[in-house]
């Protein structure tokens, strides 16, 4: 215990200034056998303890990639990582051994995919897979395990937990493999939950279930949660802040209420048109224009420029950087004051 | 193999990135749409284009081309290389060594080694060829359909393909060409296409049920297309890439085995030229003229290698999931 | 599980009667087994008639099969060209095979999967493109020039391993037929597990197993491996049917007198009794193995149990 931390009444060293989570100037590029394609270029944020940062973007944006090279599950090569910094807790992973690394992962970052059918071993039973993680972390006993993926299954409310225990994935319901997804991400109580799209292979009622369970769950143990989606009905109910992501930068950052009163970056805008509202039934919606870039051959200057509706010379030539443009708020545009103001 | 036609996923599952990057060509609204010089590039690359340009990049692909293609020439051709007849032959150079003009000696009835040699690629080179074009059609042709109209047609055709499969191949042939008798190119052929077939239809079959759940494959349905016109159009362009694949291959265990009939005596006999026969007839005298066993067994060897590699090839560049 | 193996059994009666009669009728409706047993002399035509009623060849080819499976059933396989009863050919033919088929096996799943797994786990490098140029190669020559080249280099000339089987067929003495009966097998398992633990490795679950921060030695045996193997233990499965019955080569070569030498002799001689009960004997131990393989299927995928 340290002096700062009795004046301080914080429950470990640094976390009052630090963090939980920060991510400084990352860059990912993966080669392919047609070039370098530049997944993420320069991506910079951070997640509090009991914080939830939403992170938006169309496939391709990079968000995925971030999360990857956080968990360091990244497959290098054909991977890279040229660049940047990931402090967890105040310490750098990316300069952690192998081993070190391992230890974090499960027991102080986790992560729920999307995908639970797949991502479950579909060979093995429910039960096996969710005591694996005190088993291979804890050193627990095959038995001791299994009652403790029984409390698991319980806690993430899945009916009849004592008999279901030893059925495969396949024997699930989507909605009920996603808890299982959740209950595994939890078996530890980790620090930092990253959801890399956890109600997107989900009917809508379904969602909203997963959600707020998840939801509920970070509150009860005030973990960090960080929130990879390209739906933004979800982060309105859950996130406390966004940020949208394109062609691998983040474009926008910002509180989450601010963003939906009054974006600051003109993607932004777009996808917020192009959400179907009752009050413009009968107009058409809105679609912001073109395709994703192509990460081998990003644009020149703003990656958005050709899409833009407000593009001018300057966007084509130069990159702009994240201005400050409120209370913690930032717009990568430059053109941010006329998109704010309009 | 549902989506080979997509464009995207062949890009994307060579590039191996998790999650799957977009990695498109740029058609972005921004960029005015100019007309290229090199109109070709611009068109995105369909799966027989993206194959040739994988295969184009493979040197196993030009080595075992360039061999076959030797082959062929000297099977058609055999004077080209060995004017002498295989069959003209002198008891009083029975297995002697090389000399000058005769490079791989001489086997056990005087006769020059590497003429028989060269003219025995032709038996090798066109029982392969018939018996894979012949299961490839039939094979395709009972296999696609079974797969297309399904029903009781399939039922009967699988039931069929499993008694096949229960036989296997050498004991079938020996069985088969014992009581045939008068092997020849022909007859081993056609005993090659009556039991080689099953693997080719179930190879269809299930190629044509994937293609047949497509989408568009529906939707052209929907849009009233006839069958012959759905199977010709739709399906055949779809299922063709895995029966290539295992046509290739196929061809190279073809040649295989019909040196092994020869070699057993029931495929072709002499005085047909074959490596079978004559790494026969070399066989009882290993200890003494070891060369005489060798170059037969060297060419079959290394034109079975050919094919297997040509077809390693095909499908690597085909089937991009399996690299 | 019981309703499912008595479904599969039914299923293989078609089978096992397609292909025995397939058999039949190559053996007896092709060729003239009455004149095979004369050679090169024409018999006399009330002799002919007289053995082809007591052979029951004066009936239709369908009541011939009957008739010769139901003897089959009573144990009687009829005699070979010597006058042997069949039964005592097999009787001392196929221990020999067995024993061949279990050291060839041993050496295709212990090497074939070694090497399957030291190539996939090592996926592009030096060791993954060594493993695929010796399966090439492997594949590519003919099994009775791998036959001649193993006996004449390893048991002749360097004296490795004995050349020849002795009489009774000692395992020592099955180790080069073993490897020569094994080659292409041993090669496709190779090349099967290679293939099985590179798509494994690329799936979702096991990204998941990593990021749960299983130690790596995890990660690959109960995760990567326990997947992969599912088609490998498959396949080996069906292949010992195979096995069996692909050893008319090895066994001709080695001189060793189990059930390929004997169905050669059978054939050679034209001796249909030996031929068609060898050749019964040989589907029903592949239908067996099949059986078995679909078991071991439903015990390895849970996902097929109840289908």
């Amino acid at each position: 215990m340290t002096v700062i931390d009795q004046t301080a009444g914080a429950p470990a060293p640094g976390t009052t200034t630090a963090p939980l989570l920060e991510v400084r100037d990352l860059h990912v590029e993966f080669h392919t056998r047609d070039g370098v394609a530049k997944a993420v270029n320069g991506v910079n944020y951070s997640v509090n303890a009991g914080e939830t940062l939403a992170v938006l973007g169309e496939s391709g944006s990079g968000k995925s990639v971030t999360a990857q090279a956080i968990m360091g599950i990244l497959d290098m090569p054909p991977g890279r990582i040229p660049r940047g910094e990931i402090l967890f807790q105040g310490r750098d992973m990316l300069k952690m051994s192998a081993e070190e690394r391992r230890k974090l992962r499960g027991r102080k970052i986790a992560m729920i995919f999307q995908d639970a059918l797949s991502s479950l071993n579909p060979v093995l039973s429910v039960g096996y897979q969710l005591g694996e993680m005190f088993r291979a972390h804890q050193g627990l006993s095959r038995k001791a395990a299994k009652a403790k993926a029984i409390e698991l299954m319980d806690r993430v409310r899945i009916p009849a937990a004592k008999e279901r225990v030893n059925d495969y994935p396949h024997q699930f319901s989507g909605g009920m493999r996603q808890r299982i997804m959740i209950a595994m991400a939890l078996a530890l109580e980790p620090d930092l939950i990253i959801a890399d799209e956890p109600t997107t292979a989900l009917d809508v009622t379904v969602q909203a279930q997963v959600m707020d369970l998840l939801a509920e769950l970070q509150q009860e143990f005030t973990m960090g949660l960080i929130l990879i989606t390209h739906d933004l009905g979800v982060v309105a109910d859950v996130a406390d802040k966004i940020a949208v992501m394109y062609a691998g930068r983040i474009v926008e950052d910002a509180p989450v209420h601010e963003i939906y009163k009054r974006p600051a970056h003109p993607y932004t805008k777009g996808l917020l048109q192009s959400i179907p509202r009752l009050d413009q039934k009968g107009q058409e919606l809105y679609a912001i224009k073109g395709l994703p870039p192509n990460l081998l051959r990003i644009p020149s200057g703003c990656a958005f420029n050709p899409r833009c509706p407000m593009a001018q010379d300057i966007c084509r030539t130069e990159v702009p950087v994240l201005h400050t443009v409120g209370d913690r708020r930032g717009s990568a545009c430059h053109f941010w004051k006329e998109t704010l103001g309009e | 193999m549902s989506d080979m036609y997509d464009t995207q996923s062949l890009v994307n599952a060579a590039g191996g990135a998790p999650g799957g990057l977009p990695v498109q060509e740029p058609h972005g609204p921004g960029e005015p749409a100019k007309p290229s010089p090199d109109g070709a590039r611009e068109k995105p690359r369909s799966l027989w284009n993206d194959a040739w340009h994988d295969l184009s990049r493979k040197p196993m692909f030009y080595v075992s081309g360039l061999l076959i293609l030797f082959l062929i020439v000297i099977s058609i051709w055999p004077g080209l290389i060995a004017s002498a007849s295989p069959l003209a032959c002198d008891l009083a150079k029975s297995q002697d060594g090389p000399t000058s003009g005769h490079p791989f000696g001489f086997d056990q009835q005087g006769c020059d080694v590497y003429t028989r040699v060269v003219h025995g690629a032709r038996a090798s080179v066109s029982v392969g060829l018939f018996a894979t074009a012949g299961v490839t059609v039939l094979g395709s042709v009972l296999g696609g359909l079974a797969g297309y109209f399904g029903g009781w047609w399939d039922a009967i055709l699988s039931r069929i393909s499993d008694i096949f499969f229960g036989i296997p191949i050498l004991l079938g042939g020996v069985v088969f060409l014992s009581v045939v008798k008068g092997g020849n190119v022909t007859t081993v052929s056609i005993f090659m296409i009556l039991l080689g077939w099953p693997q080719i239809a179930r190879i269809a079959r299930g190629a044509v049920i994937t293609a047949k759940q497509q989408d568009y494959v529906q939707a052209a349905r929907a849009l009233g297309a006839g069958n012959a016109r759905m199977l010709l159009r739709h399906i055949a362009p779809n299922a063709l890439a895995p029966i290539i694949v295992v046509a290739t291959i196929a061809l190279g265990t073809y040649i295989s085995l019909e040196a092994t009939l020869s070699f057993l005596g029931v495929g072709l006999k002499p005085p047909a030229v074959s490596w079978g026969i004559d790494i026969s007839q070399a066989s009882s005298q290993i200890r003494n003229a070891p060369h005489m066993l060798l170059w037969p067994a060297g060419a079959l060897s290394v034109t079975v290698l050919a094919f297997i590699m040509l077809g390693d090839a095909v499908r690597d560049a085909l089937d991009p999931k399996l690299r | 599980m019981g309703r499912y193996v008595i479904r599969r059994l039914l299923q293989m009666v078609p089978v096992f009667i397609g292909t025995t009669f397939l058999i039949f009728v190559m053996v007896y409706a092709l060729g003239d087994p009455v004149a095979a047993m004369f050679g090169d002399r024409a018999p006399d035509p009330a002799t002919a008639a007289q053995i082809r009623h007591d052979l029951y060849l004066d009936h239709s080819l369908p009541a011939q099969y009957v008739h010769y499976m139901g003897q089959i059933f009573t144990g009687d396989f009829g005699k070979a060209a010597t006058g042997q009863p069949v039964t005592e050919l097999m009787g001392s033919a196929f221990p020999v095979t067995i024993r061949l088929t279990l050291v060839a096996f041993a050496f295709e799943a212990v090497i074939g999967i070694g090497l399957g797994l030291l190539a996939g786990l090592r996926r592009g490098r030096f060791a993954d493109s060594g493993v695929l140029a010796f399966t090439l190669l492997v594949v590519s020559i003919p099994t009775f020039v791998t036959a001649y080249l193993l006996q004449y280099f390893v048991g002749v000339k360097w004296g490795l391993a004995s050349p020849a089987v002795a009489d009774g067929a000692p395992f020592g003495d099955l180790i080069l037929p073993g490897v020569v009966l094994a080659g292409v097998s041993l090669a496709y398992v190779a090349r099967l597990t290679r293939t099985s633990v590179a798509e494994n490795s690329r799936a979702d679950y096991l990204r998941t197993a990593v990021a749960k921060g299983l130690p790596k030695r995890r990660v690959v045996t109960v995760h990567l491996l326990r997947n992969s193997l599912i088609p490998v233990v498959t396949f080996l499965g069906t292949d010992l049917g195979a096995l069996m019955g692909g050893a008319v080569v090895t066994e001709r070569i080695f001189n060793i007198h189990g059930v390929g030498w004997q169905l050669y002799q059978g054939i050679l001689r034209q001796n249909p009794p030996t031929v068609v009960g060898f050749v019964t004997i040989l589907v029903i131990v592949f239908l067996a193995a099949n059986l078995l393989v679909d078991l071991l299927y439903a015990v390895l995928d849970p996902r097929i149990r109840y289908v």
